[in-house]
């Protein structure tokens, strides 16, 4: 790497992140459209910090709900059970199948724990401008996008066994409230993760302009 | 003229301006800084990602159409869709959760094949009208909903629980969810958005600059991505 490397936003150009173009601003301090694609063009994601921030924080909150209250009812013969995700984990490996618990463990629990843990991390560090472990966090940063997909599991699991399960009056299983709770956690870090810009990994100087395109 | 040689980017994951190389066919280059993948000359680019999205239209119906699994226990007996997963919680009271199942199983999975196979018939013959690369955008956004993969594990995984109760067979549709999950993955292996805006008409209505690339193009100047 030699010192004279160049960031775009450093140079004065502006890199379309719909299609890629580089390009120069269409008047001075204004960035403007792309001449390509048409869409606006911006130095930064608008005020990634903060939108990731307030994204991590409602899905650390939902979290809570999200494992406390049931995801499914199962009725059987007029008595009725609750599980919650931890309960359903415990069952499965209880029943012999610790594989799958090991699965479901680490897809609804580690993943999404793990995503909230690192995406704080990224915020931190960004915000303190740190200028160490640039490559491992960028590592981490295209590996919580990547993963992120994987904590839905819990969502189809529940929703295929409340499709075939309904032998009324022998066995019916219901959804619980804690479904909805589990789903907007998935949703909202998966949004927090793509409102975050890994630029500013590389480039924390830039994190107090936001030029307006 | 506001944009700059064709050749230079910024990366989108570091921001790092490079001159991309000029690659040999199936060759990528690679971030000088973050070492992301920032260019990529598929072979076939148009052709191959194009019969791959035919397949993939032909295994989603299936898929949908068909049965996924039916459960029998005591002389009873149950089937279900993928869609059914979503229509039994939406009449269960889940209506949030049903829609979001829906979107992630079906109407993703759907429209992401459906606007690659307009993207790639209209891109074929350059210069590619303006609303090409709208329709690329939108299949760009919905992809990372697309969750077959998702899907089919969240199946198994049902099914291993509901075998303890009951006994359960898969049906043709679990068989083509598999080959759809491959089409999809082999899609995203062939297919590079790049190529398509190569071809398409630019909003300030200058037509795309015409393929191939010159073959005595200048070599890589400042900070040329590595090839593999």
């Amino acid at each position: 790497m030699s010192a004279a490397a160049l960031g775009a936003a450093q140079s004065g150009l502006a890199s379309c992140t719909t299609c890629g173009l580089l390009s120069r601003p269409a008047a001075p301090g204004q960035l403007g459209h792309c001449p390509r694609c048409g869409a606006a063009l911006t130095a930064r994601h608008h005020h990634s910090v903060q939108f990731t921030w307030a994204l991590v924080i409602a899905a650390a909150i939902l979290y809570v709900p999200a494992n406390a209250l049931p995801v499914l009812t199962t009725t059987t013969l007029g008595s009725s059970e609750s599980d919650t995700i931890i309960s359903g984990v415990v069952y499965l490996y209880q029943s012999g199948s610790w594989p799958l618990a090991l699965i479901v463990l680490v897809a609804s629990v580690m993943i999404p724990l793990g995503k909230l843990v690192a995406l704080a991390y990224l915020l931190i560090t960004v915000q303190r401008r740190s200028a160490k472990n640039s490559h491992d966090r960028a590592r981490l940063y295209r590996l919580v996008e990547f993963i992120g997909r994987w904590s839905m599991l819990d969502v189809f699991v529940d929703a295929f066994i409340v499709a075939l399960v309904q032998l009324e009056p022998l066995m019916s299983v219901a959804p619980g409230s804690g479904v909805v709770f589990f789903m907007a956690v998935v949703v909202l870090t998966m949004f927090a993760a793509h409102s975050f810009d890994p630029r500013l990994i590389w480039n924390p100087d830039n994190l107090g302009r936001h030029p307006h395109g | 003229m506001r944009h700059v040689a064709l050749d230079t980017i910024a990366c989108p994951d570091c921001g790092l301006q490079q001159t991309i190389p000029q690659l040999p066919p199936g060759g990528t280059a690679h971030c000088a800084r973050c070492r992301v993948t920032i260019a990529r000359n598929p072979i076939d680019p148009i052709d191959r990602p194009l019969a791959l999205a035919v397949a993939a239209a032909l295994a989603f119906l299936v898929a949908n159409t068909t049965r996924l699994m039916g459960l029998s226990a005591i002389g009873r007996e149950a089937t279900t869709t993928i869609i059914g997963g979503a229509r039994e919680m939406w009449s269960q009271g889940s209506e949030i959760t049903a829609t979001i199942v829906a979107f992630c199983a079906v109407i993703a999975p759907g429209s992401y094949i459906a606007f690659m196979l307009v993207v790639l018939l209209a891109a074929k013959r350059p210069p590619a009208p303006r609303w090409v690369g709208q329709l690329l955008r939108i299949a760009t956004f919905v992809q990372p909903w697309s969750m077959s993969e998702v899907m089919l594990l969240g199946i198994l995984v049902a099914l291993i629980k509901i075998a303890q109760l009951a006994t359960v067979v898969p049906g043709i549709g679990m068989y083509a969810v598999g080959l759809l999950i491959a089409l999809l993955a082999a899609i995203a292996a062939t297919f590079d958005p790049h190529v398509i805006w190569t071809r398409v008409v630019w909003a300030d209505g200058t037509l795309p600059p015409p393929e191939p690339a010159a073959p005595d193009r200048p070599p890589a100047r400042i900070h040329a991505g590595a090839t593999r």
